[in-house]
């Protein structure tokens, strides 16, 4: 009994002569081989090409910033409450007077870090974030030789300030932010 | 008096060709490897190695580089001696069949006709087999002496293959060599320069002495002695370094080298077919440079083909090599000898 | 006297052979000594070559080192020959392989003594019956039935080899 009708039963018949001299189906195998030496190669050339990811590709975290780049964490915790992996650490900060331009709210992440060698990518981080402070962009982890180079910093996450280096602020917000 | 009676000039000239001959299977072994690579890339629609420089043409010194600087590890129970010899053995073996073949027209100067061949002997082709049986010696050494059950049991395994295919190798052989009565390189070559390639007179025959070709340099279908992924790696799985170098590119030379004798046996040598060049009246050496071009085209596209088998059709059982080699191939080659040494005697009369 | 290329690759292939053999007897090794065999096999086919018997030399190296000395390593190999598993020599049975070997060289000497080869030389490098042509000219008009006769043989040989083969 069949379960599917993609199944297809084996041949068992003897072989005829022309295939018992091999010659012939060798031929036929080389003649497929090498019509595959003129067809297009499925390589990326990595470095030099990208393929290119998907819009909800969930990839390398950002910490975003307003449109006058004062930062949107207010070092609340629901992220690192939401992450399944625990990936997530901070320290929150009072905003002292003289630090409005910085900061948006009155609390701040003093320090933010995510161990990428434990994130799972699930994008729950961003799920969780009221203030819309943190999202997953569109690369991903480079390598790195030490463990300790895949713990990222507060630094290595903030996105660039929107008007004093516009231009890599513009390349790192990518397709993601531009509807919001 | 003298004390020795040397033509020293004689010496001088055949230790330069000799040189060149060995450089030259150097660097066509070392370029087969980067396009056995490359060729397997493109069956598989991929690019191959590229990274090596343009199109990656120093891969192949990447990875001579790469194999001279890993751990060189000799076996504590191993064979010392004989674990080094082995190595030496094929590569010693693999480069000495080269010397019957001619590989460019005679060159013509004021003082003589000097022949692109180091040793044009009346025993021509059989040398070359001479060495190939004798390069089994190479592969058990190796095996045995590693002190591996595995490996002696590939040695053993590839030394019976080789011994097998040497034999429907020279039956196919012998077609040719009473076509052409003569056993010396140089004139199965002018022998076909005259009557056209052997190849339109021996096609049965090609195909039996190419399908042994393939058996004797362990290429696949008949990679059976370093089958890697279900048999070990063969009777070189204890070797590490240049040594497992040695044996890797001996038998990229052995192919360079069989496809030279291929190119010579069946498709005229470094003659041009259906050409008469003769009539060109083009300088000697001139001529000599273009047919070396001619010789070395044939081998290419021979060596083409070999890469092009292996990426296509997967490795024989070890009772269908056998099978093939003494109950397909045998009969095949006597089937063709007689044939052919019945029609030559029709046509004589 | 003049020393030519000849004379002195014929010293070194006789050193050669010579060592060899001697080496091919006296080592322990069961490997080593088909190894030896083989070194004196390659000498004596250089001194066929010596003798323009070209021929002769590449059979010689196809047939027994390439074909009868690959079957030797093969049982050899496999039997594993090794220290431990080495058969208690008899010392009277040594003292007969001495004897019988001594008396064998006895009778090479004797043989040789007497012979005109001493006075012959070698005619090197010329004299063209060991070419392929000749040789195959002498052997199927002037040895024709011995030649066959040994074929004959081999084809029984092979036939022997087959039915022992099929037995089981």
């Amino acid at each position: 009994m069949t379960l599917t009708n993609r199944s297809k039963p084996v041949d068992r018949k003897p072989m005829t002569f022309l295939e018992s001299i091999y010659l012939w189906n060798i031929m036929k195998g080389m003649g497929i081989t090498i019509s595959h030496l003129f067809k297009k190669k499925a390589t990326i050339q990595y470095p030099e090409q990208k393929r290119s990811f998907s819009k909800v590709f969930r990839g390398l975290h950002v910490l975003n910033r307003d449109a006058e780049g004062r930062e949107n964490c207010t070092a609340c915790g629901l992220c690192a409450v939401a992450c399944p992996a625990e990936a997530i650490t901070m320290e929150g900060a009072e905003r002292l007077p003289g630090e409005e331009h910085l900061y948006r709210e009155e609390k701040y992440a003093a320090k933010y870090e995510i161990n990428m060698l434990r994130c799972i990518f699930c994008g729950l981080c961003e799920e969780a974030c009221p203030k819309d402070a943190i999202y997953l962009s569109q690369t991903f982890a480079p390598a790195n030789y030490g463990r300790k180079g895949f713990i990222y910093k507060k630094d290595d996450l903030l996105i660039p300030h929107p008007v004093l280096e516009k231009e890599a602020y513009q390349k790192a917000l990518g397709e993601k932010a531009t509807n919001n | 008096m003298h004390l020795l009676v040397i033509d020293l000039w004689f010496i001088l000239g055949k230790a330069t060709l000799i040189a060149c001959i060995i450089g030259l299977s150097f660097f066509v072994a070392m370029y087969t490897t980067l396009a056995e690579r490359k060729v397997a890339g493109w069956l598989q629609d991929r690019h191959g190695p590229n990274r090596a420089g343009p199109f990656g043409i120093f891969q192949p010194l990447a990875d001579g580089g790469k194999l001279f600087f890993k751990e060189e590890i000799i076996p504590l129970a191993s064979n010392k001696f004989l674990f080094l010899l082995g190595p030496g053995l094929a590569m010693v073996t693999s480069l000495v069949t080269s010397t019957v073949i001619p590989w460019a027209a005679p060159v013509t100067t004021a003082t003589g006709t000097f022949p692109v061949q180091v040793a044009d002997v009346d025993m021509g082709i059989l040398i070359v087999f001479s060495v190939v049986s004798v390069g089994v010696y190479g592969i058990m050494i190796g095996g045995w002496a590693s002190n591996n059950k595995f490996s002696l049991i590939a040695a053993i395994r590839g030394a019976s293959q080789m011994v097998s295919y040497e034999l429907p190798m020279g039956l196919a052989l012998i077609a040719v060599i009473f076509m052409t009565g003569s056993l010396k390189m140089s004139e199965i070559v002018s022998h076909q320069a005259e009557h056209g390639i052997n190849f339109l007179y021996q096609p049965l025959g090609f195909i039996i002495f190419f399908i042994c070709a393939l058996a004797e340099c362990n290429r696949t279908p008949f990679d059976l002695p370093e089958a890697e992924n279900e048999l070990n790696f063969g009777y070189h799985q204890e070797y590490s370094s240049m040594k497992l170098g040695f044996y890797l590119f001996a038998e990229y030379i052995n192919m360079f080298v069989s496809a030279a004798v291929m190119a010579t046996l069946y498709f005229g040598g470094y003659d041009i077919p259906f050409v008469n060049e003769a009539s060109w009246g083009l300088e000697s050496w001139i001529m000599s440079a273009i047919s070396f071009g001619i010789l070395m085209i044939k081998i290419a596209v021979i060596l083409f083909v070999f890469i092009w088998i292996r990426w296509t059709i997967p490795r024989f059982r070890y009772d269908q090599l056998m099978n093939l080699g003494w109950k397909k191939l045998i009969p095949l080659a006597l089937i063709n000898m007689i044939i052919s040494a019945a029609v030559m005697l029709w046509l004589k009369k | 006297m003049n020393i030519t290329i000849i004379d002195i690759l014929w010293w070194f292939l006789s050193v050669v052979a010579i060592f060899s053999a001697l080496m091919m007897v006296t080592s322990k090794n069961p490997v080593y000594s088909v190894l030896w065999l083989i070194a004196t096999f390659f000498a004596i086919s250089g001194h066929y070559i010596l003798l323009n018997a070209q021929f002769l030399a590449i059979v010689n190296i196809i047939v027994y080192a390439g074909a009868i000395m690959v079957l030797f390593l093969f049982v050899i190999m496999l039997m594993n020959l090794n220290k431990e598993t080495e058969p208690q020599k008899n010392r009277w049975l040594k003292i007969a392989g001495a004897l019988a070997g001594g008396c064998l060289m006895l009778i090479l000497v004797a043989a040789l003594k007497d012979a005109a080869a001493k006075e012959q030389v070698a005619s090197v490098n010329q004299g063209n019956i060991g070419l392929i042509k000749n040789l195959g000219k002498e052997l199927f008009t002037t040895y024709v039935v011995p030649f066959e006769i040994s074929s004959v043989l081999f084809l029984s040989a092979m036939v022997g080899a087959v039915v022992i083969g099929k037995k089981e």
